[in-house]
């Protein structure tokens, strides 16, 4: 029974570390293809557009209702201490250095990191793929690469859009509702906030973009051919992304403190 | 180069002692196969019994276990990817549901190869777009979205694009399968009418026996991982062997079992699970 269990999880363990080398070799490869597909910008612009544009909506809506909330719990914590002229403070670090980068990844996963998944997925199984290479085109060169910069460069945008939506929120909350000093808020904001904090969010959502974006076209690319490949293509996307988002923040945030 | 020396060579593919298995089954047990030059050929068999796997075994999508695959005398088993690339340029392949890329429309599938290999200006592009479109007979439909074309449209629209690079080699997967027809009639005429006009070499994969008999200059049959008959359309249909006859006129039974092998009737009748 013991040795059962302890040859399972052997067993495992070999199977995440495989998985790992694999998502390091195709990760790899992105890198090496990189500066080439830079040079066909305008399929990389589509990808953005797909990716970036498609989920504005989506960022702007949570980034209001997380502004607000933040307003809303800040003036309650910041007014037992007499301090909530400092809400903007708060409220900027909190958006900046955590929430935009997180909260915009996750949201990214479930949106543009399905979608993206899904739909290399689907090329898979309707042999598009195939079709590429007997063109003698190659596929990742082609297609994924394209897709895989398109997120990365998307996510540090949404991100600022999701911060500055954010901050409207807080000030909408904490200004107009609850009443603190429109120009404490802002000039304090200003004055505590430094450069470092904007680059730690820039840095942390650089990261998470070439992190989802990675799992979400290794995931699609590689998923079998059939509807239900497509199927554990996105729902491991959406898992694999969210988990390393979050594993990679506390990593991000250890080492930048 | 081995390329020039063989190009007078009457078989524009050559299969030697092919052996592939797959998934523990055996696929080929030593196929040995020639597809002349300028020809259409057909390979024909019942379901599962690899055609589609020869397909890709001949354009260097999967690799064999034994045995040699050479088109145009170049052997395609060893070849690194740069030079299978160069070898696939030479081909056009038409896939069983066309496999157009579907974030693009008509139009833009077919110049797709074209952009990816040349430099051309846009105005040659467009002429020769709309040559190929006008060949299958779809110059109408150049600005329409995969998903708006019907099986017999999207299966012509990959034809276009699979000889809009010139290929000396044309090679179709099932292109029948799923067509009313009219449609089946038109995709049988450009079959015949590109390899004879092109001048190219075609390599018809299919089960639908009267379709392509009616349009091949020699067939092969395959079965059990072998080759069983080999011949001119009329020649293998005429054979009297047992499998070969049973396949060619679609008998229900023979020496392929309408069953599936299974324990003695009453033994699992009497079984309660």
């Amino acid at each position: 029974m013991a040795a059962a269990m302890i040859r399972d999880l052997i067993g495992s363990l070999q199977a995440a570390l495989g998985a790992l080398g694999r998502y390091a070799l195709f990760g790899a490869r992105l890198a090496i293809e990189t500066p080439r597909a830079l040079l066909r910008f305008r399929l990389v612009v589509e990808q953005v557009y797909n990716t970036g544009a498609l989920s504005l909506v989506i960022i702007m809506l949570s980034g209001l209702f997380v502004g607000m909330v933040l307003g809303l719990q800040g003036f309650d914590l910041l007014e037992r201490f007499g301090s909530e002229e400092s809400l903007g403070t708060a409220a900027a670090l909190g958006l900046l250095k955590e929430l935009s980068p997180v909260i915009t990844a996750l949201l990214f996963a479930g949106r543009a990191g399905t979608a993206l998944a899904s739909e290399l997925g689907l090329m898979r199984a309707t042999d598009q793929f195939a079709a590429i290479e007997m063109m003698a085109v190659d596929p990742v060169r082609r297609i994924v690469m394209p897709r895989f910069l398109g997120g990365v460069i998307s996510m540090p945008l949404l991100a600022a859009i999701f911060s500055m939506i954010g901050l409207y929120g807080a000030q909408l909350v904490g200004v107009q509702l609850m009443g603190v000093d429109q120009g404490q808020f802002w000039s304090q904001m200003r004055g505590a906030v430094e450069h470092g904090d904007v680059m730690e969010g820039v840095l942390k959502s650089v990261v998470f973009g070439i992190a989802c974006s990675l799992v979400a076209v290794y995931e699609g690319y590689h998923s079998l051919p059939t509807a239900e490949g497509v199927g554990r293509a996105t729902t491991r996307t959406v898992v694999i992304s969210s988990v390393s988002v979050l594993l990679l923040d506390y990593m991000l945030t250890a080492v930048m403190l | 180069m081995a390329t020039d020396s063989s190009s007078d060579s009457a078989a524009i593919v050559r299969v030697r002692g092919l052996h592939y298995r797959a998934g523990g089954r055996e696929i080929f047990a030593g196929v040995d196969l020639d597809f002349p030059r300028g020809a259409v050929t057909a390979v024909m068999g019942p379901s599962g019994c690899g055609k589609t796997t020869l397909l890709r075994l001949i354009t260097g999508q999967a690799r064999p276990e034994r045995g040699s695959v050479e088109f145009d005398g170049q052997e395609v088993v060893a070849l690194p990817r740069a030079a299978l690339y160069r070898m696939r340029r030479r081909m056009g392949m038409l896939f069983q549901n066309g496999a157009l890329l579907t974030d693009l429309d008509v139009y833009e599938n077919i110049a797709f190869p074209l952009r990816e290999h040349t430099r051309l200006p846009e105005r040659l592009v467009r002429h020769l777009v709309l040559t190929k479109l006008q060949a299958v007979g779809l110059r109408g439909a150049a600005r329409l979205m995969p998903a708006e074309l019907s099986g017999g449209m999207a299966r012509r629209v990959a034809l276009a694009r699979a000889i809009v690079m010139d290929p000396e080699l044309l090679i179709y997967d099932e292109p029948f399968v799923g067509l009313d027809p009219v449609s089946l009639g038109v995709v049988l005429r450009l079959i015949r009418r590109l390899n004879d006009t092109l001048g190219v070499s075609s390599i018809v994969v299919s089960h639908d026996v009267r379709e392509i008999t009616a349009v091949a200059d020699c067939c092969h049959l395959l079965s059990g991982g072998r080759i069983v008959a080999s011949g001119p359309p009329a020649e293998v249909a005429a054979s009297t062997r047992g499998d070969v006859r049973q396949f060619m006129h679609g008998l229900p039974d023979g020496p392929v079992p309408f069953h599936y092998p299974a324990p003695d009737y009453a033994d699992q009748a009497g079984q309660v699970r």
